[in-house]
């Protein structure tokens, strides 16, 4: 089997070598694409990709329920029903599908708290990784590239900030703001960003003495344009890696911070509050755990999933690698 | 280039004591390039070359000397003007796989000066031409679209070739644009650089260690040796009657294609080292190793002096 697929691979080349021969090419080559072609292009990489394209379908629903939570969610999810309280999941002993996941100490749907949880869970994972990202890879590109002072200027800010308790800035923070989500997203931000700055400036780094990147100076790029263009794609695979392990980070950690009183506010609705809040009976009611906690894991899961799509997309070599084999297949198959 | 000196610090003064050394890379180095016509630049690893070349195109920043493009001084050319000037001057690398960027198709590649230097305003309106200059560099149309991994060492170094000649400029610098390249291909990139060279008038500084393919496309060669040129002049003189002992040497490492004659040959095969650039000595650098050496050639530093009309050497012994 692997090796009917290299000798497509093989075949792949050889076709594309034939000079000239454009007739054949026709399916395969990338003649001047259109934006919608080259979209529908990505969609049929995508559907190939089967793990990203079920993170992908995960994803869509996670979000498609938080915006529409409303009329999604079965229960109102701070009405409380002390008869029902500490209900089981709907196929454990004593569970009924008027709550599917059951309800907390309060009598709760934890289903309801979930959906409408996700909304600050997504946000701040989101807003976090936008606000900490954008700042870090730009200081970092920027030290990487420039060199000399703003370098030093950039890395010791990084040094500093890494030497500061980040507990320390979300207490002080949450003592002067009070506490809210956007207490949580500040301090989440000034906490995250430096990791963003190191690893690209080591790419930048290492990238910059590249014989392209010497090119594309000789060739008369101005800086910015070396900068943007050969340098920061070079970026992608290890900033979508890092970003997933962030996310992962930022949800868990503004579950810590809420937990501590310092994040949003402990009526507010989110997973990190439910787990946290449900810790305390997790011996007779483990779905209270379990749900959001399982939750977190799946997200985190279908965010990887999607990220490792985008990181073969994003690199000619690897994309021609593992779709090239499916266009020629098809193109075969089209064309008899 | 006049007095072109060279000199890279190494290690980072330190805090206390500003001790400082410096790599004496290039030292006094002169010569001129004259219209349409092709330079060869030749001499061991570490001699220098590559970073003349690099000078040249005002890639490093010299200690002392000027640098004249069309009569024009450029040393201190920097920013816009700079910028300006590299329409008339490019580089084709020695590393055809390194010098492409892999995320870019060819089209993009070749396209990329000519939009840099607003000549045109997108990739698209730049195809036709791209397509053209891609034909003139020997390959076909379907290439544009592929990106740089589909291709073999030669055909990358003519998409290389091909970006470089997009601007057409009047000036390039090959540095060493064959020697990563496989012996059946050196031919054809040798060939087409030429084939450019009558076809657009281009002058060519040819920087390569392989002294066959020097002799095959230059009108005049140079000789380094640690950083100096000790020898310059046509090709068939230098090629015939070198002078310098360095040069000689050089020359009789080259393989004769017949055996009978090869085996009869008398090759000069020199003992020692460079000598060290960070400390370089005070008289002929090339005097520890010269079968030739006088007393003379330790103290003093023997300079290019014209031995025939077309012909310098730096040698105090001959």
């Amino acid at each position: 089997m692997t090796l009917g697929r290299n000798d497509e691979g093989v075949d792949l080349h050889d076709v594309n070598s034939l000079s000239g021969d454009e007739q054949t090419l026709a399916g395969i080559s990338r003649h001047g694409r259109t934006r919608t072609a080259k979209a529908k292009e990505l969609l049929v990489e995508l559907w190939h990709d089967r793990a990203g394209f079920i993170g992908v379908c995960f994803l869509s629903m996670l979000v498609i329920t938080a915006v529409f939570a409303p009329l999604v969610a079965p229960h109102n999810p701070r009405q409380q029903d002390l008869v029902n309280r500490l209900q089981p999941p709907v196929w454990s002993d004593g569970g009924d599908w008027s709550f599917p996941l059951g309800t907390d100490g309060l009598g709760r749907d934890v289903l309801s708290r979930l959906i409408f949880g996700s909304r600050v869970s997504i946000f701040v994972g989101l807003a976090v990784l936008a606000i900490a990202g954008l700042v870090g890879v730009i200081l970092g590109v920027l030290a990487g590239y420039r060199g000399g002072f703003t370098d030093r200027f950039i890395m010791r800010l990084v040094d500093t900030q890494v030497a500061f308790p980040g507990l320390l800035i979300a207490i002080l923070l949450a003592a002067m703001i009070g506490p809210s989500v956007r207490t949580v997203v500040i301090v989440l931000s000034i906490n995250g960003w430096m990791i963003y700055a190191r690893m690209a400036r080591g790419v930048v780094l290492s990238v910059k003495e590249t014989d392209y990147v010497e090119a594309a100076e000789i060739i008369g790029c101005k800086p910015n344009r070396v900068m943007w263009r050969h340098i920061f794609p070079n970026l992608a695979a290890p900033l979508t890696t890092l970003a997933v392990l962030e996310f992962a980070r930022i949800v868990l950690a503004e579950a810590a911070l809420s937990f501590l009183g310092v994040g949003v506010k402990r009526t507010d609705l989110s997973w990190g509050l439910d787990v946290a809040s449900g810790q305390e009976q997790i011996f007779n009611s483990w779905w209270l755990v379990v749900m959001p906690g399982v939750l977190i894991s799946l997200t985190v899961l279908s965010v990887s999933l999607v990220a490792s799509w985008l990181r073969v997309v994003a690199d000619p070599q690897e994309r021609e690698k593992k779709y090239g084999a499916t266009q020629i297949r098809r193109h075969i198959k089209d064309n008899g | 280039m006049d007095h072109l000196t060279i000199h890279f610090p190494v290690g980072r003064s330190r805090l206390l004591g500003r001790q400082q050394q410096v790599v004496h890379a290039v030292e006094d180095v002169s010569f001129s390039i004259n219209r349409g016509e092709t330079l060869g630049l030749a001499g061991e690893s570490g001699s220098g070359k590559t970073t003349t070349g690099r000078a040249i195109l005002r890639r490093i920043d010299p200690k002392r000397g000027t640098i004249r493009f069309r009569g024009r001084d450029i040393t201190q050319s920097s920013g816009q003007a700079l910028r300006h000037l590299r329409r008339h001057m490019q580089l084709v690398f020695q590393d055809p796989y390194a010098s492409l960027n892999p995320r870019m198709n060819v089209l993009d590649l070749v396209a990329e000066p000519l939009i840099v230097h607003g000549i045109y305003n997108s990739t698209d309106d730049a195809r036709e031409y791209v397509l053209e200059l891609l034909e003139q560099c020997g390959l076909s149309a379907d290439t544009a679209d592929r990106f740089p991994h589909a291709f073999s060492g030669g055909q990358r170094q003519r998409i290389g070739i091909a970006r470089a000649i997009g601007l057409r400029p009047e000036f390039i610098v090959a540095d060493e644009p064959v020697s990563a390249l496989d012996v059946s291909i050196r031919a054809q990139v040798v060939n087409l650089l030429q084939d450019l060279q009558d076809e657009l008038g281009i002058t060519y500084l040819f920087i390569a260690h392989d002294l066959s393919v020097v002799r095959h496309i230059s009108n005049r060669v140079a000789i380094m040796y640690a950083g100096q040129i000790v020898e310059i002049a046509d090709r068939d003189t230098i090629y015939e009657r070198p002078l310098h002992p360095y040069t000689e040497a050089l020359l009789s490492s080259i393989p004769v294609p017949n055996p009978q004659l090869q085996r009869d040959r008398r090759r000069i095969v020199l003992s020692g080292e460079i000598p060290d650039t960070l400390e370089p000595p005070s008289g002929c650098r090339f005097a520890s190793r010269c079968p030739l050496v006088e007393e003379r050639c330790h103290v003093e530093m023997p300079s290019l002096s014209p031995r025939s009309e077309t012909h310098d050497a730096a040698c105090w012994v001959r």
